[in-house]
């Protein structure tokens, strides 16, 4: 995918890598760097996703990366139903209705 | 010139970034060795509850409703032995501007930073005192970037802290997201250095102030309501803040009696900074991780002198696990029509189990609940949990939850319980760690003096527990 210029993109950047990072680490993270990912408007007329960028942060930051995204979307969301769920809420209504256990 | 931004410089440079950042000179608190004067450092630098109380007003902060959980009550009656079961009050803090008790410390923090001429504000927080910040900037006028800890190293995020941060755009704040690792704190100090920014830190005093306003309303709104204070709060437990200011306010307004209760949700085992178990939680903050850490060494913070102090104020310390909270967030929404959670309900939870075994007519007051949604509802987590190759399953959570391998859901509510953690075995933790980090078990006067305030304990219950660290 291609951004232009004033595009709403997210970059990468390297902040530590792997043997510059804390003493206090535990090993499993010693052997990964220490990552950062921002969010700004794109300063270049063009690029492609891969390519170093600067971007204009919303505090108006300027920060150099490789560009991961155009348009971020967020990805989170509400979850698939849970079976192990779905049922609590009649199970209590009915133990609080009920006369038994 | 070039400034060094490695690790050890920056790290080298922090009391000097700090001090510019936060606009406390810690130093005149100190009175010897680790020894400071914690009162004068909340008297001096904090606020007074009624300038919190007017400042909280400007933003809409505070002042949120107290209800009595009826039908969870009726529930408890229903369990309880003869004679048993409190009755449950919540203090309904996801009615704050952005949803969380959090408003209360941004609130002051953001205040103090615009009455000093601070453009902008930073906070390094994955939960909801990133959009607490956030919301609060934007009322004033300031620019704001919050720093999350969100990712693992295959870029898989934790649905909570993906909310977090879409709330923190939502009001218009920079978030800047890093993978698993302490040096969050380093990347917030080069932030920090970079835009000159205040740091509005959780742990600052002007954080802690905005917090007695909770403990204040809810011993007036308890007396209120049933003519006396509480017997008990339960206070989910984390950095500190929340039991730390709770405690502080029920104080100011003349609720000595009131017993502190600390809760956390178990997460005992799982390591904290490590890219493996980063998504093996399903709770980013009320969890053992936290909680225990910053009772046994509260400095740890990102400000020199924490004034968030749990050892303190609280009475008893008690752990649920992962599912009973589940279980008890579908009871909040199902029983009594309110969908909250989830670190207010670690509290909950706890709550009702504590419920079974006090009197009657004693109360118990759940001191918050946020704002849930998409990433943060149970059925975020536990679809996220079961991807991330855990044991979804209903049983007994006691029993059989294994923090990192099985959530198990209670099939009946009698089965809601907790597991007690000494809060002496915490004390003895803070001066193991102490004597360790010191290099001495010899203390100043002073010192001891210090310390029988931090941990509220005697001399002699001290040197006792320095003898025993010893022999072991």
């Amino acid at each position: 995918m291609n951004a232009k210029k004033g595009d709403w993109v997210q970059i990468e950047v390297t902040i530590l890598n792997p043997q510059e990072r804390a003493p206090q680490v535990p090993e499993d993270t010693k052997k990964v760097p220490l990552q950062m990912r921002v969010k700004g408007f794109l300063l270049k007329e063009n690029a492609s996703i891969g390519e170093n960028v600067d971007i204009q942060t919303m505090t108006g930051r300027i920060v150099t990366g490789k560009l991961v995204a155009v348009n971020p979307k967020y990805e989170h969301d509400f979850g698939e139903p849970v079976a192990e769920l779905i049922t609590i809420g009649k199970e209590l209504r009915e133990f609080l209705e009920g006369d038994g256990q | 010139m070039i400034r060094d931004n490695s690790y050890t410089a920056v790290m080298a440079r922090r009391a000097e970034i700090m001090k510019k950042a936060v606009g406390i000179d810690y130093e005149k608190f100190i009175i010897k060795g680790f020894a400071f004067d914690y009162e004068k450092m909340m008297k001096e630098v904090g606020y007074s509850i009624e300038e919190v109380r007017s400042i909280q007003a400007e933003t809409c902060v505070g002042n949120t409703p107290l209800v009595e959980l009826k039908n969870i009550n009726k529930l408890i009656k229903k369990l309880a032995p003869k004679g048993k079961g409190a009755r449950i009050f919540l203090k309904d803090e996801a009615t704050n501007p952005s949803g969380s008790f959090k408003d209360r410390r941004a609130a002051v923090s953001v205040y103090h930073a615009q009455k000093l001429g601070y453009r902008g504000v930073i906070a390094a927080t994955s939960g909801n005192y990133g959009a607490a910040v956030a919301s609060q900037a934007s009322k004033r006028g300031l620019k704001c970037i919050i720093v999350q800890e969100c990712y693992d190293s295959a870029w898989r995020g934790q649905p909570e802290i993906l909310e977090k941060g879409r709330a923190c755009e939502a009001y218009g704040a920079e978030v800047v997201q890093l993978t698993v690792g302490p040096e969050l704190f380093y990347y917030t100090l080069l932030l920090l250095e970079e835009t000159g920014y205040f740091n509005a830190s959780l742990y600052s005093p002007y954080a802690i102030a905005g917090i007695e306003t909770l403990g204040y309303e809810i011993a007036e709104q308890m007396k209120e309501l049933t003519g006396k204070f509480p017997d008990a709060v339960v206070v989910t437990h984390a950095g500190g803040g929340l039991i730390t200011g709770t405690a502080r306010g029920l104080k100011k307004a003349g609720a000595h009696e009131t017993k502190i209760i600390g809760a956390s949700v178990d997460l005992r085992g799982l390591h904290m900074a490590s890219d493996n178990d980063f998504n093996k939680k399903y709770f980013t903050t009320g969890h053992t991780g936290f909680g225990i850490p910053f009772a046994v060494f509260p400095d740890r913070s990102d400000v020199p002198k924490n004034a968030a102090r749990p050892l303190r104020y609280m009475d008893r310390y008690v752990l649920v696990t992962q599912g009973e909270v589940f279980y008890v967030t579908e009871m909040l929404a199902h029983l009594e029509g309110l969908q909250r959670g989830p670190a207010g309900n670690t509290s909950l939870t706890a709550a009702i189990a504590l419920a079974l075994e006090m009197d009657e007519d004693q109360t118990i007051v759940v001191n918050e609940t946020e704002y849930t949604g998409a990433g943060k509802l149970p059925s975020a987590q536990l679809t996220f949990a079961k991807k991330t190759g855990m044991i979804v399953k209903r049983g007994d959570p006691i029993k059989e939850d294994k923090p990192g391998k099985v959530i198990a859901i209670p099939e009946h509510p009698s089965q809601i319980g907790y597991i007690e953690y000494p809060v002496e075995d915490m004390k003895k933790s803070y001066l193991k760690e102490l004597i360790k980090r010191e290099g001495r078990s010899e203390f100043t006067k002073e010192e001891m003096e210090f310390l029988k305030e931090d941990l509220r304990a005697t001399e002699d219950q001290i040197n006792n527990w320095i003898k025993e660290i010893q022999n072991y």
